[in-house]
C-alpha cells in the first residue's frame, strides 16, 4: 500500500471531511477495494472516527472491504431486463462461475455483482463485464462472452 | 477564451459563432449516448472521422458526436444534416457507403433507414418516423442537436439567454415566473418548483444551497443520464437560475458514480462555463457569485430521497431524516436548499426564455409542460419519449412505443419506479400526469414506463419490486425494514407455490402498517407495487396460491418444461445447447427431458425452431410422463410411408 497515493487523493479533496466519499470513490477505483491501511490513513488525515468511515463503507454499494477478481461481472437486474429474461441469466453466470452475488472466486479470476439499472433498457438484458455491455443476452449467450476471460 | 462580461456580450459572442457556422454545410450527427456506445457507435465514429478524412471532405463535412436521440433500439443512430436524414443501426462497414453516396452525391443509402413494420415502407426524415412524430421534445429535443462537450454548441442554439434574462429581471420576478409556469418536481412527488424556491427564498439565513438530483436510481428509468449527458449545460442554466432566484452562491450535482460519462460531460460544462464566466465570480458582469461541485453517490437508492441525498452530501452514510420542517428552509448543513430533479432544472431556462403562458398550453390542467418518459420492457421501439402531459398511455405505447413485439398480448404498464403501481388494460386511456396517476393506485415517479406483456408474472414483479427495495432500505426505522422483510419472504413463498390461504390478507395487513409509518417515501410508497397488482390482477395470485399455478407461465417453481413427441423432430438444437444435459435423445430419436436434471434455463424453449414448437411449458398440472424408448425412434418412418 502507498501512504503517497493514498495523501494525494485525500489532498486532492483539500483534506475535507465532507469529502469523505468521494475520496474513498477514488481509493475504490485504485485498487479494486478499500484495504485496511487505507481507511486508517484516511481517518488519520480527515480526522474522522474510523468507526463513521465502516458505517460508509459498508452502507454504499460501490464499496467492497475484500479485494475483487481479474474481471467484474455487473448483471444488470433492472426491470426492463428482468422482465426480459435476466434471473435466467443470472441463473447461468452463476453456474459457470461458481459464485454468486457478492462473491469473488478463490483464483481471483471473477467477481460478481448484480445492479439495478444500468440504463441501457433498450439492450435488455445486459450484462457488463469490466465496463464493456454485453447486450441481448440469454443464458447461451453468457457462456459465450465468459469464455473469452481468463 | 476571454470572458464574457454582459448579457450584451453574450450576444455579440453568439452572433460571432453562428456568423462562423454555416447551416447549409453538411453535417454528420452521430449518436454517442451510453446506449449506442453500447451498440458499438464509438467504432462507427472513428470510421466516419477516418472515412471522412480519406475522401478528401475534412474541411466540407462537419462531424458531431451529440448526446441520446431516444431511439435507443436502433442505435447507434446517424442523422445528416441539414437535410435530417436518419440512419439507425448504423455499423462501421456501413460508413464508406454514406460518405460516398448521402455526403458526395446526396443519395439515400436504402438499406440504413427506418422502416415502419406495419406497411414496410422506409421513412427518410426523422420528423416522419412515428416514433419521433407523436412527441414534443421540448427538453429533450436539442440532445441531437448538440456535442455535449461544447460549450458553443449549445450557445449557438441559444443557451445561457435565459440566464442573461433572468439576471436582468431580478430574482422576484424569475420565482413568479416559476411559479406561474406551475412546473411540478419531474423526480416524483410533483411537488411545485416555485413554491419550494419561494420557501427559501424567504428563509432568512445567509447561505442557501441549490441542489441537483441525478441519483436516478429507478430501474428502467435513464432521462435523467441522457440529459445530463447529452445536454450538460440546460442543467447548470437552470441551476444558475435557481440559485440567482433564491440567493444561493453554492450549488451540488449529486450524481450517480454509475453515470461515468454524465460525470465527465458535466464536468467539462462546468469548467467551460467558469471560463466563459457564465458561472464563478460576477457572471455576466451582475455581480452575482455561484459556483457548482460535483459529488458523485456511492450506489444507494435511498439517496434520491431529498433528505437522504443531502446527509450524503454532508458526507455520511445517507439515512433519510423526518422532515418536519422542511429542507427548502432546513437542508443541507441545516440551511435552506432547493433541490430538484435534473429534468425540472433542464425546464428552467425554456419557461425563462419562452415565458410561463407558452409552458402551459402544454400539458392539463394541473400537470402543465411535457414530461420525459422511459419507454422500456416489452416494447417495439424501446427508448426515451418525451410527451405533453395528458397524453393517454395507449397512445405512448402503441402510437410511439409501437406495441408490443412478437403478437405477444399487452398485459400491464409499470409506472413510478419501485414506488408506483401496474395498470391493467382497463387503464390505457389514461392520461398520465401527476394527479391522474396517482389516483389510478400508480404514480407518474421519475418517468419509468416498463410494458409487460403476457408472459410477465405479476405476482413475481410485486417481488421484484420489494426484493428490490428490501435491499435499499437503509434499515434506520422499523416498519420499512422490517415490513418489506415480511411481505418479500410471504411473496417468494407464493412464487415458489408454498402460498397459503391467508397470505394476501396479511400482506394487505403488512403493506398498510408500512405505507403508515415509515419514515420516509421509499417505505410510505414500497407497497404500492403489490397493492396495485393485488388489486388489478387478484387472480393471479389467486392462482398461485390455490392451484400452486402460474399463469403467466413465468415462475420457475411452477412450471416445467416438456417436449412434445408429437413435435419433436429429432434435430439435435435443444439437446447440444442445454446447459444442463438435462435432454435424453440422439439422431432421429425423440428428445425427451429429464425433470430431475433440468435447471428450467428455458434454453431448450428458445432454440426449438418454430416450425416445430416442440417445446412448451407446463403449469399446475402434472408433466405427462416420458414416451416409452421403443416408441421414441423416428428413423426412416417418412421413408416407409
Amino acid at each position: 500500500m502507498d501512504t503517497e497515493k493514498i495523501d494525494r487523493i485525500i489532498g486532492k479533496h483539500d483534506s475535507e471531511a465532507s469529502s469523505l466519499i468521494q475520496v474513498l470513490l477514488e481509493i475504490q477505483s485504485e485498487y479494486h477495494w478499500l484495504p485496511k491501511e487505507a481507511l486508517e490513513r484516511v481517518s488519520e488525515r480527515l480526522q474522522v472516527p474510523l468507526a463513521r468511515i465502516m458505517h460508509i463503507a459498508t452502507f454504499y454499494k460501490a464499496f467492497s472491504l475484500v479485494p475483487k477478481g481479474r474481471h467484474e461481472i455487473h448483471i444488470c437486474m433492472g426491470t426492463a431486463c428482468h422482465v426480459r429474461g435476466a434471473p435466467r441469466v443470472l441463473d447461468a453466470v452463476q453456474d459457470l462461475t461458481g459464485i454468486k452475488p457478492g462473491e469473488t472466486d478463490l483464483d481471483l479470476k471473477f467477481s460478481l455483482e448484480t445492479v439495478n439499472c444500468l440504463g441501457c433498457c433498450a439492450l435488455g438484458p445486459v450484462v457488463e463485464i469490466d465496463g464493456k455491455t454485453h447486450g441481448k443476452m440469454s443464458p447461451s449467450d453468457t457462456a459465450e462472452v465468459l469464455k473469452n476471460y481468463d | 477564451m476571454p470572458r464574457i462580461n454582459s448579457p450584451a456580450e453574450l450576444e455579440a459572442f453568439r452572433e460571432g459563432l453562428l456568423s462562423q457556422r454555416d447551416p447549409n454545410k453538411p453535417c454528420i450527427t452521430l449518436c454517442s449516448g451510453s446506449a449506442c456506445h453500447a451498440s458499438g457507435s464509438a467504432e462507427v465514429g472513428a470510421r466516419i472521422e477516418e472515412e471522412v478524412r480519406k475522401q478528401g471532405l475534412s474541411d466540407e463535412v462537419i462531424i458531431r458526436k451529440t448526446g441520446c436521440h431516444g431511439f435507443c433500439e436502433r442505435g447507434p443512430i446517424v442523422v445528416i444534416h441539414p437535410e435530417g436524414i436518419c440512419y439507425f443501426q448504423v455499423k462501421a462497414e456501413d460508413v464508406p457507403d454514406i460518405i460516398s453516396r448521402t455526403i458526395k452525391e446526396k443519395q439515400i443509402v436504402d438499406r440504413l433507414l427506418y422502416e415502419d413494420p406495419d406497411t414496410s415502407e422506409k421513412i427518410i426524415y426523422e420528423s416522419e418516423i412515428p416514433f419521433y412524430k407523436n412527441q414534443e421534445r421540448l427538453v429533450f429535443g436539442s440532445n441531437g442537436n448538440i456535442d455535449p462537450k461544447s460549450i458553443d454548441d449549445y450557445l449557438a442554439i441559444g443557451g445561457y439567454a435565459a440566464l442573461a434574462r433572468a439576471l436582468e429581471w431580478g430574482p422576484e420576478k424569475v420565482v413568479e415566473e416559476i411559479k406561474k409556469s406551475n412546473l411540478r418536481g419531474r423526480g416524483g412527488g410533483g411537488f411545485p418548483a416555485g413554491r419550494k424556491w419561494e420557501g427559501s427564498r424567504n428563509a432568512p439565513e445567509e447561505i442557501k444551497y441549490v441542489i441537483v438530483n441525478a441519483d436516478e436510481g429507478d430501474p428502467g428509468a435513464y432521462m435523467d443520464r441522457s440529459l445530463l449527458e447529452g445536454n450538460p449545460h440546460a442543467i447548470l442554466e437552470g441551476l444558475t437560475i435557481g440559485a440567482w432566484a433564491i440567493g444561493s452562491h453554492e450549488g451540488y450535482i449529486y450524481v450517480r458514480q454509475e453515470y461515468p460519462l454524465a460525470v465527465e460531460n458535466i464536468t467539462i460544462a462546468i469548467e467551460k462555463a467558469e471560463e466563459y464566466g457564465l458561472l464563478g465570480k460576477n457572471i455576466l458582469g451582475s455581480g452575482f457569485d455561484f459556483t457548482v461541485k460535483v459529488h458523485r453517490g456511492a450506489g444507494a437508492f435511498v439517496c434520491g430521497e431529498s433528505t437522504a441525498l443531502m446527509t450524503a452530501l454532508e458526507g455520511r452514510a445517507g439515512e433519510p431524516r423526518p422532515k418536519y420542517i422542511r429542507s427548502n428552509i432546513k437542508g443541507l448543513w441545516g440551511k435552506p436548499s432547493v433541490l430538484n430533479n435534473v429534468e425540472t432544472w433542464a425546464n428552467v431556462p425554456l419557461i425563462i426564455n419562452k415565458g410561463a403562458d407558452w409552458f402551459t398550453q402544454f400539458g392539463t390542467e394541473r400537470s402543465k409542460g411535457t414530461k420525459i418518459f422511459s419507454l422500456v420492457g416489452k416494447i417495439t421501439n424501446t427508448g426515451l419519449v418525451e410527451v405533453p402531459m395528458g397524453m393517454t398511455l395507449r397512445d405512448i405505447i402503441y402510437k410511439i412505443g409501437g406495441g408490443i413485439p412478437g403478437g405477444k398480448r399487452f398485459k400491464a404498464v409499470q409506472t413510478g419506479g419501485p414506488s408506483g403501481g401496474c395498470l391493467p388494460e382497463e387503464l390505457l386511456d389514461l392520461q398520465v400526469g401527476f394527479d391522474e396517476l396517482t389516483q389510478a393506485g400508480s404514480m407518474m415517479g421519475s418517468g419509468g414506463m416498463i410494458v409487460m406483456d403476457e408472459d410477465t408474472c405479476m405476482v413475481d414483479v410485486a417481488r421484484y419490486f420489494l426484493d428490490f427495495l428490501t435491499d435499499e432500505s437503509c434499515g434506520k426505522c422499523v416498519p420499512c425494514r422490517e415490513g418489506m422483510r415480511q411481505m418479500l419472504k410471504i411473496l417468494t413463498n407464493i412464487t415458489q407455490g408454498k402460498g397459503k390461504e391467508g397470505d394476501i390478507q396479511l400482506l394487505e395487513e403488512l403493506a398498510e402498517v408500512t405505507s403508515e409509518a415509515s419514515l420516509c417515501a421509499l417505505g410510505k410508497s414500497a407497497p404500492n407495487p403489490l397493492l396495485s397488482t393485488l388489486r388489478h390482477f387478484r387472480e393471479e395470485y389467486e392462482a398461485h396460491i390455490k392451484e400452486k399455478r402460474c399463469p403467466a407461465l413465468s415462475c420457475k417453481e411452477l412450471i416445467a418444461y416438456y417436449i412434445d413427441p408429437e413435435k419433436c423432430k429429432a434435430c439435435m438444437i435443444c439437446l447440444r445447447k442445454c446447459p444442463a444435459d438435462a435432454i435424453e435423445g440422439g439422431k432421429k430419436l425423440i428428445h425427451v427431458i429429464d425433470q430431475e436434471k433440468c435447471t428450467k434455463c428455458g434454453t431448450c424453449f428458445e432454440s426449438c425452431p418454430p416450425r416445430f414448437s416442440a417445446v412448451r411449458k407446463i403449469s399446475g398440472e402434472p408433466v405427462p410422463p416420458p414416451i416409452p424408448e421403443e416408441q421414441r425412434t423416428i428413423a426412416g418412418k417418412s421413408k416407409e410411408k
